[in-house]
């Protein structure tokens, strides 16, 4: 099929689908006047129930905790299946990780003929990645731990914390980068981040009580909004940063050692 | 205009299928991806606007007042996870595939087989 003619078709089917969609929302209540009934319902009791004043969180983390499972190993799932694409192939070597300077020169060749292919970062970009990343650890800490409370949680404070390391790497540091972030640890964590929200669930089990009901203390009825309240909701939360943090640095990792360290092979050479 | 902001979502869904369609990318047919899921996000933070609704945090304001609805707020991280998962996932074949094959042309891919 040539481009002109798959064009053709496309603007056939999505002219369907433009009546189809035009149909449904000229049936939809108006903007701004949303009837739903569950949002309405939550937000009259999560206050008194989970002594959560982050209804978001607290819908993600409780009342859709057992859809929020999925959700993480989704990302689990996505992120393994991306390490065996990432896998090194057939006809593949991967370097030793360097950061020696002569490294950085992009027109230099180690002995073995293979080239590292990494632009040489300005010193306005290392010192502004090695301001920034601090705040960042210290940001992604705080939404990871105040999901009952404001708009934040488990899945924003650790993007940001896996921005962190990223940081470290754009300041130039692959090495130390991989020095922060060795496989074995981000490994183990994803799985404890993971497996702990599972368990945090299953744990409600023994006490008679449903999968991934909320258990633990809720904090003084009289003060919601602390940090110590809401429960599993901040276990949770917190868990789910760790995992997401460790998925998102293990992407990294792998990216960054395709590009960096994973070389054709050259080809062998008679005697 | 009752329906503008869902209209705005069919538009970008349109956009991002259009770019989907016509790609000679693989690249730029994830970011394509990218645009056809951000129109969810516009559908389900519209669908939820109540008007005059605050937003669904308590932290400061007492009682029980009207706010947006949360589920469909919940809903859109959901899908903001999810869709980071896929990019990742889709940007790993797309750089096998250039190493395999030597091209980000779909065109070009489908003369391989198996």
């Amino acid at each position: 099929m040539t481009p002109g003619q798959r064009r053709w078709l496309f603007l056939v089917g999505v002219a369907g689908l433009v009546a189809f969609l035009g149909w449904g929302i000229a049936g939809l209540p108006a903007f701004g006047s949303y009837p739903g009934p569950y949002g309405p319902a939550i937000t009259a009791r999560v206050v008194q129930q989970t002594n959560a004043t982050g209804v978001v969180s607290a819908i993600n983390f409780e009342y859709r905790g057992f859809d929020t499972v999925g959700e993480e190993f989704i990302l689990v799932a996505a992120v393994a299946g991306m390490s065996v694409v990432l896998r090194r192939l057939r006809g593949e070597r991967a370097d030793a990780a360097r950061d020696d300077p002569s490294d950085l020169d992009p027109s230099a060749t180690d002995p073995s003929g293979g080239r590292r292919r990494v632009p040489v970062t300005s010193g306005a970009v290392r010192m502004a990645a090695l301001a920034l990343t601090g705040p960042t650890v210290l940001a992604g800490w705080w939404l990871a731990t105040h999901a009952q409370t404001s708009p934040s949680g488990g899945f924003q404070g650790g993007v940001l914390l896996a921005t962190a390391f990223f940081l470290v790497y754009l300041s130039g540091e692959f090495i130390a980068f991989r020095r922060l972030s060795p496989v074995d640890v981000v490994d183990a964590a994803e799985a404890i981040g993971a497996g702990g929200f599972a368990a945090v669930g299953v744990a409600a089990l023994p006490l008679g009580l449903p999968y991934l009901d909320n258990y633990l203390p809720l904090g003084s009825p009289g003060s919601p909004g602390a940090v110590t309240s809401s429960g599993t909701i901040a276990v949770i939360s917190l868990l789910v940063g760790v995992a997401v943090a460790a998925a998102f640095i293990q992407l990294i990792g792998e990216f960054l050692e395709q590009t960096l360290l994973i070389q054709r092979r050259p080809p062998a050479r008679g005697h | 205009m009752a329906c503008f902001p869902f209209a705005v979502a069919a538009w970008i869904l349109a956009c991002g299928l259009y770019g989907l369609v016509t790609s000679r990318d693989l690249i730029r047919t994830i970011i394509c991806l990218i645009v056809v899921q951000s129109s969810t996000y516009v559908m389900l933070v519209a669908v939820g606007y109540v008007t005059g609704g605050i937003a669904p945090y308590f932290s400061d304001v007492a009682g029980h007042p009207k706010t947006v609805d949360p589920v469909v707020q919940a809903l859109a991280l959901t899908d903001v996870v999810v869709e980071a998962a896929v990019t990742a996932l889709l940007a790993s074949f797309a750089i096998q595939a250039h190493k395999r094959f030597g091209t980000l042309d779909p065109h070009d891919l489908a003369e391989f087989k198996g």
